[in-house]
């Protein structure tokens, strides 16, 4: 916390990573699960699921420990964090569902290496206590999921003609398959930053280009 | 899958998989290091080797983790190992070549976090590539992640020319890029090879 600033509310906390910090579309992070798994809203759901679970275990875990790590090893240590949950995480998807397991492949594993989680271990659990932590945590996690779905169900729409498995346009329809393939993934994701940087150009409250630029 | 040729996994993996632009890993570095040409094909190279460099320890490790019937430390382990490979890298060139290190300053360190190269220990472990294969393998993900890191600063560079409307600047217009590099690398998965 910065002395001298007010100290924001629990919902602040929390609202700050479901939409002003939005990690997929105000941040930009976090790209390669949002476009690989988001073939199908189902697979975005399960993603986003997953990465909440791992962002509340290492939020916690780091916000407690964060008076014992040393600086020069904090982002190894906080790796290392990251890692376990990943692992039970990867263990319990596939004693949950073999099918999404299979679905997800090898990115589930790749969630370690997501920005997005070790950004918020450095800059926001390492500097505040477990609750907080976890508030904040918890509103990344449900606005990352967010993301994801919006990515996923645009793309299962177009792309296959349904919604979670149901289909909505009856037989007549003509899949784009595109959407399904690579490409779509970032024309979507492209059309969804689109929309989003044009009502923050329209809003005057928010009247401010973002900022943090994708990387990391 | 284990009985594919050597330069079937290698044209596969640079051109019909490309890393980036068809399985979307190391979007991050794609869409934040391609600003300009001569810091594309270092950081590449960096990445290509460090690839290489964790590819032959994640064979190694694989080995021994299911030796002594140890998987759940599979990921564990590969991410140490890639973290300690990556400040080798960095101490090497800090020492042998300054300006190098100069040059690709922070973007280094960052390559840790490049799901790029933890993405080439886990898909050639699911693919169960022999050691050869393996090492293929990296070495075609190091040169299809530079491909299109080069190509894309490229774009941009003569972008930055370009008159621009205001919302469509930033992420948005690098991804609606990507994906028209995308679908021109779509079309090599004619070359029959898949996989």
């Amino acid at each position: 916390m910065i002395p001298g600033r007010e100290q924001p509310t629990n919902l602040q906390e929390f609202l700050e990573g479901l939409w002003q910090q939005n990690p997929v579309f105000v941040m930009v992070l976090g790209l390669c699960p949002a476009l690989a798994v988001t073939v199908s809203a189902v697979n975005a759901l399960a993603m986003g699921a997953a990465t909440t679970f791992v962002l509340l275990g290492s939020a916690l875990l780091v916000s407690l420990l964060r008076n014992f790590i040393p600086r020069e090893v904090r982002i190894a240590t906080y790796i290392l964090i990251i890692a376990t949950f990943v692992t039970i995480v990867d263990y319990l998807i596939a004693a949950i569902s073999l099918t999404v397991y299979e679905a997800l492949g090898p990115f589930i594993q790749l969630i370690v290496v997501n920005c997005m989680i070790l950004g918020r271990a450095e800059a926001h659990s390492s500097k505040n206590p477990p609750l907080r932590a976890l508030t904040n945590a918890l509103g990344m996690g449900l606005g990352f999921s967010l993301g994801l779905l919006a990515l996923g169900s645009v793309r299962e729409l177009f792309g296959s003609g349904s919604l979670f498995g149901i289909a909505l346009f009856g037989a007549d329809f003509q899949p784009w398959v595109v959407m399904l393939l690579p490409p779509g993934g970032f024309f979507v994701l492209g059309a969804w930053l689109l929309l989003f940087n044009w009502w923050r150009t329209r809003s005057p409250a928010t009247l401010k280009p973002a900022e943090v630029q994708g990387h990391g | 899958m284990a009985d594919a040729s050597l330069s079937q996994i290698f044209l596969a993996t640079v051109l019909a998989n490309n890393f980036v632009l068809a399985m979307f890993l190391g979007l991050c570095p794609f869409i934040g290091v391609s600003g300009r040409l001569n810091t594309a094909l270092p950081m590449g190279a960096a990445t290509t080797f460090v690839m290489l460099v964790a590819s032959l320890c994640a064979y190694g490790l694989n080995y021994l983790v299911t030796v002594f019937g140890l998987e759940f430390l599979r990921l564990i382990s590969y991410i140490v190992v890639i973290a300690s490979a990556v400040q080798l890298v960095e101490m090497v060139l800090k020492k042998y070549s300054p300006t190098l290190f100069r040059a690709l300053g922070i973007f280094l360190p960052l390559i840790t976090t490049n799901c790029a190269i933890l993405g080439v220990a886990l898909f050639q472990t699911a693919r169960e590539y022999s050691f050869i294969q393996a090492l293929v393998f990296a070495i075609g993900a190091g040169v299809g992640f530079t491909l299109a890191l080069v190509l894309m600063a490229g774009l941009r560079e003569r972008l930055n020319l370009a008159i621009v409307p205001n919302v469509v600047q930033g992420a948005a217009l690098s991804l609606m890029l990507a994906g028209l590099l995308s679908l021109a690398f779509m079309g090599f998965a004619g070359l029959g090879m898949g996989g």
